[in-house]
């Protein structure tokens, strides 16, 4: 009996847990909202069959449960029930697993009107590039980088002159405009999270991923690592900021390409030499 | 089942005798020495899994409170909890504990068929458990790179034990699967080659079955993590490239250049994946005959239970990229990888829904082994069906690397196979001691582990719903995580303590019971498996009396209508008494 009613309150206390749980997923804002439908569909079918078998156990317990005199039935198999069961399950599980499969479709579906920018993991920090006006973005390799070269760009290809080099944790992206993100990392594995964005993908050295979405709200949103990275993984923050066109370009415009940071760090030099020749 | 199947004589064959205390207690052969020995070890490094778990628990509950916690810290416990639970405790308690004792016994054998190999395979576990705890007293420690260890952080600066630490771990893995496969090897020809007459396949108790398959799912997936381990130790030692790409450590360019991270995370999950089932499918098995011994009753569709097992097992080497959605793996395999998964949803199903029916029009006794059979059907079915979650490939990206999977596979490869784990020790330590354990203080136990372990993790699905990432030493001001989660992981700290202490009274039962404990007798619960058939209990040296048992009948003969008793023993012949099955 306290069994059974141990069993109860297990079940009875997952669903009120489920209902009242003041942690939820955080608002969105990308267009993957079909991601959270696919999460709400297979909460309610997994949450049926949870309900389902517990309660069933609970009633075996209660009903079963040894008293003097009974007898066990003596039923070694019943394949009609079996087949029954076995075909109940594979149509529940296909119902999760057809949205699953369209959604992932998308997922990795880049429509063609996406404009890219580029994350890139280093241990412990964010920075991002823009391919600039002429939507190529240059070439850059690791050989090339140094203090002076964070990005690694190289000096003589033409597409990476006018690239939007943004060395500090903070992205701006436009409302509504699909984007296609193009991820790096400089050392070890990273993963680019927002979760307001749902989307997240590792960055991994020696290649690039992507992933891409839609931001359909403005806000403040924290980049988060989601890849171990080493002791300062929980503290790779970000920030990308969503915003309508006026302050995007308000933004942008604030932001260096490639070309004029290489003739700043030219007149500074040529500064310093002056200086020191006086 | 039900017709008799042909007597097949197998020859005895000599068997080894121990002539001193040494080579009977401590370099013994005998299968069940053994199994006390793994089981002995397993527990005691698992007991320092479990403490490490309490310290991150501290951390997380209670941030900036322990000095004596940083983030370095944070990652070793993490990493060397995590490996501890799954390789060291789990799969060798399950295969190297249960399985050696138990498989002799229920296949009528006198003993495993390679009792020196048998010997070997533990001291060399025991070699591997110690090189582990070691890491913890070389410079920089253990390392932290998480237990999947993936590269290249695992062997670069920035992550904890990147030196000596990391090169134990590997040397301790390898170590581990060498010695793991002379006992496995054991494992597979003593149950094909050292059943006893009349002990057809289709006559084995599920407990074998489950330790059956998953050793030989251990012994093809192991390779994978060796030759992993092995690719991984000469990258850092002779500055290979097999995992390691170009790369830019903390402003020093490496000399690495051309190496695949996405390599290593193939080969570990070809074998991480197959892993959780050599975990589960012994507990399967076991939780299968716990379920029938104490309901009286058989096993529904035991036929059914033996191929689930065995296409479960099959089906378990093509899913191992469902870990790999989020890694950056060509993305068309995510479609692959998410239909093979959820297809093994519905055989594991199944045998959720045979051990319920089973209950159905049971005479349902609830000792200690049916109440943790029990709850590990509740932790199972809630661990299984968040793994439909993370299995679709669509929900996963949202719920990779958040507190979500953490719940997940505490529940589903964490707390359910421990509850069978407890369950499998109330049932079987009459068997291995000759005494019953304590009832009331079992009761307590059952009661304080199972509700405070689903407490500790079914919150936990919830914050990591919300975004709460796993890994994280603290989360300092985020904004999207409220202060209510900081409650939370303060309160699920209190229960797991609470938890980890109420162990105290297990282990004190344990020892207690062995002088104190109720004298048990050969046969206690009425079980039907060979092992309570014994002459003795404990059972002697070479198990069985003079002449192995014969077996006429399958495992589940409870409640047979006509039968004089509600459970026929597999060596019972026919006659009136058994109603002629
Ligand atoms: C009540 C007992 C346990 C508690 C309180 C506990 C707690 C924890 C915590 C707090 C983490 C770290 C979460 C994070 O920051 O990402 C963790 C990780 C882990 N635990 Fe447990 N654990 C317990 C038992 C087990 C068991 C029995 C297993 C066996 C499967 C297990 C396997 C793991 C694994 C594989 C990891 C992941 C390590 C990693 O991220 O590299 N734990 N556990
Ligand atoms: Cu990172
Ligand atoms: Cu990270």
């Amino acid at each position: 009996m306290i069994v059974a009613i141990g069993l109860l309150v297990v079940l009875v206390g997952t669903v009120l847990f489920h209902v009242y749980s003041p942690w939820w997923w955080t608002p969105i804002a990308s267009n993957w909202g079909n991601m959270d439908d696919t999460i709400l569909l297979t909460f309610w079918i997994t949450g049926a069959v949870f309900i389902a078998v517990m309660l069933f156990m609970v009633y075996c317990i209660y009903k079963f449960r040894h008293k003097e005199g009974r007898v066990a039935h003596y039923e070694p198999e019943n394949t009609k029930l079996e087949v029954w069961l076995t075909s109940i399950t594979a149509v529940g599980v296909a119902a999760m697993l057809a949205p699953g499969l369209i959604v992932w479709n998308d997922y990795v579906t880049v429509p063609e009107d996406a404009v890219e920018f580029e994350a890139i993991g280093q241990q412990w920090s964010w920075t991002f590039r823009l391919p600039g006006e002429d939507g190529k973005f240059g070439t850059v390799s690791m050989k090339d980088m140094n203090p002076d070269n964070p990005f690694g760009m190289s000096a003589d290809d033409p597409n990476g002159q006018d690239d939007v080099l943004i060395e500090e944790d903070e992205m701006h992206l436009l409302k509504d405009q699909p984007i296609k993100a193009l991820l790096r990392s400089v050392d070890v594995l990273h993963d680019f999270y927002v979760p307001q964005f749902r989307a997240k993908m590792d960055m991994v050295p020696g290649t690039v991923t992507y992933f891409w979405l839609t931001p359909i709200r403005t806000g403040e949103f924290e980049i988060l690592c989601a890849e171990l990275c080493g002791v300062g993984h929980h503290a790779m923050r970000g920030t990308v900021v969503v915003d309508e066109q006026e302050a995007y370009d308000e933004w942008l415009s604030d932001q260096a390409t490639y070309a004029e940071l290489v003739e700043e760090a030219r007149i500074r030099k040529e500064n310093e030499t002056r200086l020191a020749m006086n | 089942m039900m017709v008799d199947v042909p007597v097949a004589e197998v020859a005895e064959v000599e068997l080894y005798h121990a002539k001193s205390y040494w080579t009977k207690y401590v370099f013994s052969q005998d299968a069940k020495v053994i199994a006390i020995q793994y089981g002995g070890t397993a527990v005691a490094i698992g007991l320092v899994g479990l403490v490490l778990s309490w310290l991150m628990r501290l951390q997380l509950g209670f941030p900036d409170t322990f000095a004596f916690i940083d983030a370095t810290d944070y990652y070793q416990f993490i990493t060397v909890h995590g490996m501890i639970m799954v390789i060291y405790l789990l799969t060798a308690l399950f295969l190297g504990g249960f399985g050696n004792y138990l498989i002799p016994l229920m296949v009528g054998a006198r003993d495993m068929v390679f009792p020196y190999l048998n010997m070997v395979s533990y001291w060399v576990y025991l070699c591997a458990v110690l090189i582990l705890v070691a890491s913890f007293f070389v410079e920089g420690g253990p390392t932290g790179a998480g237990w999947t260890l993936y590269p290249p952080q695992s062997i670069t600066e920035g992550t904890p034990g990147s030196e000596g630490g990391i090169i134990l771990m590997l040397v301790s893995l390898a170590l581990f699967i060498i010695g793991f496969t002379m006992g496995g090897l054991n494992y597979v020809v003593t149950v094909l080659q050292a059943r006893t007459r009349g002990m057809t396949l289709m006559r084995l108790p599920l407990t074998v079955w489950g330790i059956f398959v998953a050793t030989i799912l251990a012994l093809l997936a192991f390779p994978a993590l060796f030759v992993g381990c092995i690719m991984m130790t000469l990258d850092k030692l002779l500055g290979t490239s097999f995992f390691m790409p170009e790369m830019i450590s903390l402003g020093q360019q490496l000399e690495y250049d051309g190496g695949s991270p996405i390599l290593f995370q193939h080969l570990f999950w070809f074998f991480g994946h197959p892993e959780v089932y050599i975990v589960a499918l012994p507990a399967f098995g076991i939780v299968s005959d716990l379920l029938a011994v104490h309901a009286r009753k058989n096993i529904f569709g035991y036929r059914m239970m033996v191929w689930a097992i065995v296409i479960i097992g099959a089906l378990s080497f093509v899913v191992w990229a469902h870990h790999m959605y989020v890694s950056g793996m060509h993305p068309y395999f995510g479609f692959f990888f998410a239909t093979t998964t959820l297809i093994i949803a519905v055989p594991t199903a199944l045998k959720v829904y045979n051990w319920v029916l089973t209950l159905w029009h049971g005479d349902i006794h609830l000792t200690q082994p049916m109440l943790f059979s029990l709850a590990f059907l509740v932790t199972f079915i809630n661990g299984g069906i968040t793994g439909l979650f993370l299995g679709n490939v669509t929900v996963d990206v949202p719920l990779s690397d958040t507190m979500f999977v953490v719940a997940h596979f505490h529940m589903v490869m964490g707390i359910a196979p421990l509850m069978v784990v407890f369950g499998a020790i109330y049932h079987w330590y009459p068997k291995i001691t000759g005494r019953m354990l304590h009832e009331g203080m079992g009761k307590f136990h059952f009661w304080v582990t199972f509700l405070g372990a689903y407490t500790i993790f079914l919150p936990l699905h919830y914050i990591g719903l919300q975004g709460v990432p796993r890994r994280y030493f603290e989360f300092g001001d985020t904004a999207f995580i409220p202060d209510s989660v900081t409650t939370l992981n303060a309160f699920v700290t209190v229960v797991t303590l609470t938890v980890g202490f109420a162990q105290i009274v297990f282990f004190y039962n344990m020892w207690r019971s062995y002088k104190h404990g109720k004298v048990a007798g050969d046969n206690p619960w009425g079980a039907t498996t060979l092992e309570w058939q014994t002459a003795e209990t404990p059972p002697g040296h070479g198990n069985f009396g003079e002449e192995l048992p014969l077996v006429y009948r399958w495992a589940y003969d409870f409640s047979v209508p006509g039968a004089k008793n509600d459970f026929i023993p597999q060596n019972m012949p026919p006659g009136p008494d058994t109603n002629n099955h």
